[in-house]
């Protein structure tokens, strides 16, 4: 791969791999098993993972390489958002000038908002970043109801004027496209008792989110990236030889704003609609533990704690009682009874609690997330065979960077 | 003049919740260090206290009244609670009546035993983490509190309502000398703001006029100093811990005639209590004190239709636009120490 070592290749082709086989890894399980429920292939979810991927892989660039914790990246994905609905709107259905607007938009946001909130660091960074989210949230809830429509959102109405596409008088809103591909077509395989979808939008978005990577593998490696890290190890010392750690704070900023933005428009991109509840803080605060679970300043981290943290949300919230017992239907009754009532508090309207709980508890035992957690799995297996091998196995506990 | 007054009035209620949580928060960061998320949810279990002493004086057994009788004819069923039939009516009403000032009495040990337990079994082992860390495990545990409150008192807002004696609204203003109903107030504002004044100057009183809290205030300035002298700094934080849970919570139990709690209740304010914190310097109990009622009362003002015909959704921004100001001009906060998080 140009401009990857042979280890970083091999990572991406792993996670090229992943994205197109995705509608058969998230499908293990026949359609008419009790188990497909907890199947994760179908389009809507599976869009999320990428997009909630994309999200979560510029925020590392902030948050994992520099160290800056952000607690208002939600702002730029919603401003990313409503410049993507407002495109659709204004020019063409086509996702290609939507998506260009959101990243444009959400850049100059987060240019305006990180050049203000980098003059502080630590928490009282954090507390801007939150403050100036916060006011987003408001506003586009209460005096921008004009521009962002408010509490219902803001979405494609027959009457707007589509500029590039001229008159439509079909009587129905146009699908959003791809340079006519619809984002919604795709088509369904069924193969024994499995049925598999493969949707055109996600694809798109899947490619989206592999220039993502390939950039972000590009920012870590490159001298930019070593600045970055800098900043983080010791900002202080940085200064004393002679460097203003300012602008490439901001670049980081920035670039992670705009990523947010790529994914808001991704996101109308595949659902023309964009609500205010995306700027809200708890949205914010989303985004910053899917970092830490997946491993925060690891490559993959930010990807695999999105795919999780989606699909807990996405299958967790769906399970109920009944599933639950059928689950825990092997053990003896008073067992499957006592473990149906803990695990109910666990699922549907309480997922919360388990992603409360998971992330306590990765910060507390894990603070490198899933990726230290598999690092340490390897070097624990490499090192039983041979006991005197100790010192060789050290050097990959940085394997994941 | 009489609408400075309301206004300023209405905004000392909220300015007194914001003053109660942050002088938590900033007592927590000031002697451990810490800077604590899940501070929101402390103030949410007061007030559910508040409500689980109020379900529990409620609850009664049916008993048939012979006297009444439906509109079939039928004798009537009533409820009568519990404490009515051991204590009498008079002083059985009177317990029911008083729920939300009696779950004070419950909330001070269990927000006490809570605070303990929280700092011993996680914070504890966060000191020497970054501030990051801390942040992120204390917003889990929030999340974790929530979740389990929601999971046993459902997550629809549960009303509460004051003692008879201190419901509806009184004229304030022919106290001061304007005509009547150009101010009316409801009591249990006034209550409230009392109760907060009252508070927050037994939590400075102690600190100020005991050896105990004199300890306390030599450890936030120089901790090393006070452990070479051999006294045992570290215990006297957590107890400082467990106070600081102890005003959340008794914050949260005054609070839930005001507003009807419900389960993400201390999110909104915890949100805003950082913010105040922030204003008023982080770990500067005076500041935090001073920037929870100015930061109140500027919300008030703001919420003046006046105002919001003038720049429309300032109502919305105030406090996080006077934060970032605040934060850029004077980076240590209104009454901050120099030097402490300066950068």
């Amino acid at each position: 791969m140009p401009g990857l070592n042979r280890r970083d290749t091999t990572l991406f082709l792993i996670v090229i791999a992943l994205l197109v086989f995705a509608p058969f890894i998230l499908n293990p399980f026949p359609e008419d098993s009790g188990l497909a429920r907890f199947n994760a292939g179908y389009p809507d979810l599976m869009q999320r993972f990428v997009i909630f991927g994309i999200f979560a892989i510029g925020f590392n660039i902030l948050f994992g390489l520099t160290g800056y914790l952000s607690f208002g990246h939600a702002a730029f994905l919603g401003a990313g958002s409503y410049a993507g609905v407002w495109m659709m709107k204004l020019l063409t259905v086509d996702v290609v000038p939507a998506i260009i607007a959101s990243v444009i938009v959400a850049g100059l946001f987060s240019l305006a908002i990180g050049y203000i909130c980098l003059r502080r660091t630590g928490i009282y960074f954090s507390i801007l970043t939150l403050a100036f989210a916060q006011m987003s949230f408001a506003l586009a809830y209460s005096v921008l109801t004009p521009i962002t429509a408010g509490e219902t959102g803001l979405q494609l109405s027959l009457a707007d004027p589509r500029i590039l596409e001229g008159m439509n008088d079909s009587g129905t809103i146009p699908a959003t496209n791809f340079f006519g591909i619809p984002m919604r077509s795709g088509f369904e395989w069924d193969i024994g008792g499995w049925v598999f979808t493969f949707n055109f939008g996600y694809y798109l978005c899947a490619a989206i989110m592999l220039a993502a990577f390939y950039i972000s593998i590009r920012i870590f490696r490159s001298p930019f990236g070593m600045m970055l890290r800098a900043v983080k190890s010791n900002q202080q010392r940085m200064n004393y030889t002679g460097l203003n750690p300012r602008p490439y704070t901001l670049a980081a900023f920035v670039i992670s704003g705009m990523y947010a933005g790529l994914a808001g428009g991704l996101m109308v991109a595949v659902d023309p609609l964009a609500g205010a509840e995306r700027m809200f803080w708890t949205a914010s605060g989303e985004v910053v533990l899917m970092n830490i679970l997946g491993g925060a300043g690891t490559l993959v981290g930010p990807i695999l704690g999105a795919g999780v943290i989606k699909y807990f949300e996405n299958i967790f919230s769906r399970l109920n009682e009944a599933d639950l017992s059928q689950l825990f239907s092997f053990l003896p009754e008073w067992l499957e009874s006592a473990l149906v009532t803990i695990a109910q508090m666990f699922v549907g309207d309480g997922w919360l609690l388990t992603l409360g709980a998971m992330f306590m508890a990765v910060v507390i035992f894990l603070p490198g997330g899933i990726v230290e957690g598999g690092q340490r799995i390897h070097t624990w297996l490499r090192r039983k065979p041979e006991k005197k091998d100790d010192t060789s196995a050290a050097p990959a506990a940085t394997a994941g960077e | 003049m009489d609408i400075i007054i309301l206004q300023i009035l209405n905004g000392l209620d909220k300015g007194s919740a914001y003053t109660l949580i942050a002088l938590g928060l900033t007592l927590i960061f000031g002697t451990l260090g810490v800077v604590n998320f899940a501070h929101g949810a402390l103030f949410m279990l007061g007030a559910f206290c508040a409500v689980t002493l109020n379900a529990l004086l409620n609850l009664s057994r049916e008993v048939v009244d012979p006297t009444k009788t439906d509109f079939l004819g039928n004798p009537l069923k009533v409820d009568v609670p519990y404490v009515i039939d051991w204590f009498g009516p008079q002083f059985g009403e009177a317990l029911i009546d008083w729920s939300v000032p009696l779950a004070l009495l419950l909330a001070v040990p269990i927000m006490a035993l809570i605070g303990l337990a929280m700092e011993r079994g996680l914070i504890r082992h966060f000191y020497k983490r970054p501030h990051a860390d801390q942040i992120l495990v204390t917003f889990g545990l929030a999340i974790v509190l929530q979740q389990i409150v929601k999971y046993f008192f459902g997550a629809n807002p549960l009303a509460t309502p004051a003692p008879d004696a201190f419901t509806g609204s009184f004229d304030f203003g022919v106290l001061i000398g304007f005509d009547p109903f150009t101010i009316i107030y409801p009591y249990w504002r006034l209550v409230y703001f009392c109760f907060a004044v009252v508070i927050v100057a037994a939590v400075f009183a102690f600190l100020r006029y005991t050896t105990f809290g004199m300890v306390v205030r030599a450890g936030m300035v120089d901790r090393e100093t006070v452990e070479l002298l051999g006294i045992n700094i570290d215990r006297r934080f957590v107890i400082m811990f467990a106070l600081a849970a102890i005003v959340a919570g008794v914050a949260g139990v005054m609070y839930t005639p005001i507003v009807a709690p419900n389960y993400n209740m201390g999110m909104n304010f915890l949100v805003l209590s950082f913010v105040v914190v922030v204003v008023g310097g982080m770990g500067s109990l005076p500041g935090a004190v001073a920037a929870g009622f100015l930061l109140g009362i500027l919300e008030s003002f703001a919420s003046m239709s006046a105002v919001i015909d003038l720049i429309p959704g300032i109502n919305q921004v105030i406090i996080y636009l006077a934060a970032i100001i605040v934060l850029l001009v004077r980076p240590r906060g209104l009454l901050g120490r120099k030097g402490v998080m300066e950068d």
